[in-house]
């Protein structure tokens, strides 16, 4: 055994903690002094809290960098995973600060607790060079998950999701650990570093080939990549928009980051490659062909949606294949236009829920009819859709338009002389062409389109708020890249 | 200074937004004196710029870890389009001065549009001039799908997808041509003096010339543009066929052209007689003349005659820019001048003048009408836009196909002979219309016809005498433009289009 001190585990560990400490304290207080409040006060106390605690994670690391790699890879610090702890933390902020208000449970306490536990497993996750503590981090994130899509307790869909949820999130971790379990076997080490040593070859294991292709099973399911996103579609309509929103964003993040580590990283020296001309077998090939499948089945079925939560969840398959793509080129440009790609989209698509969420609770569903008119009714979540829409779509200056074009041009360069991953890039363009149809289709119901009911809206200040700093936010990075490229 | 046009129309659209409910007619102003704002700014830079050549008038790092900038500047070509946005943005507000439907919204997506098409002509970096040149996309998408009439929803959706088509393709050119570089760096200049492997060039060259193309009315990509153009409300129209027909065609010019000159070269061998991409583009723009003037002498809707009229007068810039001769190509710079001026013309005539009062666009319809009677200031616009539109010397239109002509007769003499019948066929579909029009009907019922239109406006009189105005100059004094216009085709940026021609 390593001898280590368990007091410096925990100091390096302390945002962590931060968090899990703050969601004890929103249980605790919620159980011990608000048992008899209204619900409105439980979750401004709540939120309060839970905000509270993210920020003072989001300040310790600003104030504490570390840059260590501990215990084999068990917890690795550096400069980017730490400003991806930042940035899930920071979509964390914003989920709490959408859900105050929210009508679906009473459970406020219990909920937030949730939301702050999947944040700490996310934060793990992202710090971590190790198979255990990655399986570990991720099982944790999936529990916390499956209790959030099933949170609203009225509603049989909320159930159906988390439970469609929880058996692929099952199944897939299975094949995960059978997965690690061979690269375990393989190399001896639990360590990215030790398979990294281990598995280097020319000529691929079938072994290394077969844990290859569980790991993918098990991350493509976390990352809803095709096709292994068959809980996404469900779980985006069903699950209450708070919790959609963060099975959308904070774990999209944490899940990319961790991808493209263990490829890139833990799998380094089986890459093989799928560049025209110059095939080669390994984990890219593996990659590639689940990006294509993700960019054409997310954007085109997306295109038959009526049901706009069921479009974000196809089109969020469709942005998996285009971050995909960074991981098949996996040179230091690319892994930072992925990043800077992932967290745009987690921020674009929080929004969007968030006006979903709006609407929802207008008229008590989310199709296509029922967006019908917004503009007149709801003018600031319309115009904030418009430009979370227009972004996803990838159109200037938003910031899906720079992050498209920053990782298609990294693609590119990664292959230098050769422009072998054109017909890849090729494609990934073309279907955001096509996926311009659905985003306007969504957004000629809100402009063009006359409802049935023409009354405004309430919407309350807080949430119009968090929705244009979003906005503002989404415009700025688009027209500021450098503004989040200096982090990466 | 010029690149306040950008930001005085931006800025107009966001004070428009802000305004309260219900302030249509502030609004409408506003809206006016953003755009005579524009106008006036771009006329000092006109003047002040005497030579045509290249002028910087903005430069800063915008994203360094890429080697992207902030570039703007200008040369005679993008003055010369910025002249012709500036004018019809104005008039395009004096013809939509009706509009009272969500007016708020309206002005506010139509000074977008503008903008955008502002900053494309200024983008001297091609990834700033891709970011303008979709901006512009959207704007277009809701003016038709909003305030449009016939199947508005259909030609909205089409019009955004045919552009958004063509700009992904331009966007895998622009990439590829960023990466193969190699140097970090978008700048227009620049780039085109990289010499590009001939092979890349050779594909990249026609990808991002059909992708500019298609929002230029490139046959067989012109679809949108008739259907378009119908659906669109007048000012809409007059933009479209206006000014972001040109944003095609310009993009064609100063991107695929200037960056890839040498994917115009001859390929070596002959497939079907073909035997360069040069060969095939002014085939395509060849057809475009025919065709658009063919099927406009069939239509029955006077909007659809005008909507493909366009394609045709479009066809004329395409074929003068694949001559590569200095006197086709600035006959194509004038030409889109031209067609920018006359388009915006007689679709406000259509549109505003006729449509807004008759409510129908039928031909057989308004035949009955004796509108040459009811409304004579239209008829006689209409008449002088035809003429200019048909090319009668004294008018624009003259001197640009006239010089596209010479240059097609240089270098393809049979597609100039061609286009002369495609002149010809012009004249036969703009008398036909203006006849049915305006001139229909038997002479006798004329009194009996009760007239209960309301009479053409002043801001319909103005503008109309601005756009008939700006048609009549440059056709009695070509060298206004044609001063700036030269010398930057004469500029480093173009060499390699020189170089290769020479061959």
């Amino acid at each position: 055994m390593i001898a280590f001190s368990y007091l410096e585990l925990l100091r390096l560990a302390l945002p962590e903690a931060i968090v899990v400490v703050a969601a004890l304290c929103v249980l605790s207080v919620d159980l011990i002094f608000l048992r008899a409040a209204g619900t409105r006060l439980r979750y401004s106390t709540g939120v309060a809290i839970s905000f509270a605690g993210c920020a003072a994670a989001v300040v310790w690391i600003l104030h504490a960098p570390q840059s260590v790699n501990v215990l084999d890879g068990m917890l690795v610090l550096d400069p980017v995973a730490q400003h991806v702890q930042i940035a899930v933390l920071i979509l964390t902020m914003l989920t709490v600060l959408l859900s105050a208000g929210s009508a679906f449970t009473e459970h406020v306490s219990e909920y937030l607790a949730i939301i702050l536990l999947a944040t700490a497993s996310m934060m793990f996750l992202v710090g971590t060079q190790n198979l255990l503590v990655i399986f570990l981090a991720l099982e944790f994130l999936s529990l916390s998950l499956y209790v959030l899509a099933a949170f609203d307790k009225a509603s049989a869909r909320s159930a159906e999701a988390a439970l469609k949820y929880f058996l692929f999130g099952g199944i897939s971790a299975s094949f995960l650990l059978f997965g690690f379990s061979l690269l375990y076997g393989v190399s001896n080490s639990t360590s990215f570093a030790g398979i990294a040593a281990s598995v280097r070859s020319p000529l691929l294991d079938p072994l290394v080939a077969v844990a290859i292709v569980m790991t993918l099973v098990g991350l493509g399911f976390k990352v809803a990549a095709a096709p292994f996103h068959f809980w996404a579609p469900d779980v985006y309509e069903g699950a209450p928009a708070p919790s959609a929103a963060l099975i959308a964003s904070g774990s999209k993040v944490a899940g990319f980051f961790i991808l493209y580590q263990v490829m890139a990283v833990g799998l380094a020296g089986s890459e093989g490659d799928m560049a025209r001309h110059s095939y080669a077998a390994g984990w890219v090939p593996v990659v590639a062909i689940a990006a294509v499948l993700s960019m054409a089945l997310g954007n085109l079925v997306a295109i038959m949606q009526t049901s706009v939560r069921r479009l974000l969840a196809y089109s969020a398959i469709g942005h998996a294949g285009y971050m995909l793509l960074g991981i098949v080129s996996h040179t230091n440009q690319s892994f930072s236009a992925l990043l800077y790609y992932a967290i745009t989209y987690a921020l674009t698509v929080l929004g969007a829920f968030g006006v979903v969420a709006v609407v929802e609770e207008a008229t008590g569903g989310d199709t296509l009819a029922d967006f019908a008119g917004l503009s007149r009714r709801a003018p600031v979540p319309s115009f904030c859709m418009l430009i979370f829409l227009l972004s996803l779509a990838g159109i200037p200056p938003l910031a899906g338009f720079f992050g498209k074009f920053y990782l298609f041009s990294a693609v590119l360069a990664s292959t230098p002389g050769s422009l072998g991953l054109l017909w890849l890039v090729a494609l990934a363009i073309a279907m955001s062409a096509v996926s311009l149809y659905y985003y306007l289709k969504v957004l000629k119901s809100i402009y063009v389109a006359d409802g049935p009911n023409a009354s405004a809206i309430r919407v309350s200040v807080l949430r119009q708020a968090v929705l244009c700093l979003i906005a503002v936010g989404v415009v700025l990075l688009g027209c500021a890249p450098d503004l989040l490229l200096r982090w990466l | 200074m010029l690149a306040w046009t950008i930001y005085i129309s931006f800025l107009g659209a966001l004070a428009l937004m802000l305004l309260p409910k219900g302030f249509v007619r502030a609004a409408r102003v506003l809206a006016l004196l953003v755009a005579v704002a524009g106008f006036a700014v771009t006329v000092a830079g006109f003047v002040e710029q005497q030579s045509g050549g290249l002028v910087t008038v903005a430069r800063v790092a915008w994203v360094p870890a890429l080697g992207i900038e902030y570039h703007l500047a200008s040369d005679g070509i993008s003055l010369t389009l910025l002249l012709l946005t500036g004018i019809v943005a104005i008039t395009g507000i004096l013809f939509s001065w009706n509009v009272e439907h969500r007016a708020k919204e309206f002005f506010a997506f139509y000074l977008t549009l503008i903008g955008g098409v502002y900053g494309v002509f200024l983008s001297f970096d091609l990834l700033l001039l891709f970011v303008f040149y979709e901006i512009a996309i959207i704007p277009k998408y809701f003016l038709i799908a909003i305030w449009g009439s016939t199947r508005r929803e259909y030609a909205a959706m089409k019009l955004a997808l045919y552009s958004f088509v063509g700009s992904a393709m331009v966007l895998i050119g622009l990439i590829a041509a960023y990466v193969v570089a190699g140097s970090r760096t978008m700048d227009l200049v620049r780039l085109a003096q990289f010499p590009f492997p001939v092979p890349f060039q050779m594909w990249a060259f026609p990808l991002v010339f059909v992708g500019f193309g298609i929002l230029a009315g490139l046959w067989p990509f012109h679809t949108w543009a008739p259907t378009g153009h119908v659906a669109a409300p007048t000012a809409a129209s007059m933009l479209l066929a206006g000014v972001v027909m040109k944003l095609g065609a310009y993009g064609c010019l100063r991107v695929a052209m200037a960056l890839f000159p040498r994917g115009l070269d001859a390929w070596g061998f002959h497939v079907l007689g073909f035997g360069s991409w040069r060969d095939v583009f002014a085939l395509l723009a060849l057809v475009g003349i025919l065709y658009g003037a063919m099927v406009a002498l069939v239509q029955k809707d006077f909007k659809f005659v005008i909507g493909y009229s366009s394609v045709s007068h479009m066809g004329f810039v395409l074929l003068g820019l694949m001559t590569l001769q200095q006197i086709g190509l600035d006959g194509a710079v004038l030409q889109m001048f031209s067609h920018g001026v006359l388009a915006g013309l007689l679709f406000a005539v259509v549109g505003r003048m006729v449509y807004d009062r008759t409510h129908t666009r039928d031909l057989a319809a308004l035949e009955m009408m004796h509108l040459g009677k009811v409304i004579p200031f239209a008829a006689a616009t209409f008449v002088l836009a035809s003429m200019a539109s048909i090319g009668l010397p004294g008018f624009s239109g003259f001197v640009a196909e006239l010089q596209v002509l010479i240059g097609a007769w240089r270098s393809f003499p049979l597609f100039a002979v061609v286009a002369g019948l495609g002149v010809v066929i012009g004249i036969a579909y703009t008398w036909r219309a203006m006849q049915k029009a305006f001139f229909g009907g038997t002479t006798q019922a004329v009194e009996t016809t009760a007239h209960p239109f309301p009479p053409i406006s002043i801001p319909e009189r103005i503008g109309a005498a601005i756009l008939l105005a700006a048609s009549i100059t440059i056709g009695l004094y070509p060298q206004l433009l044609l001063r700036v216009i030269i010398p930057a085709l004469h500029s480093p940026m173009f060499d390699g289009l020189w170089k290769g021609s020479a061959r």
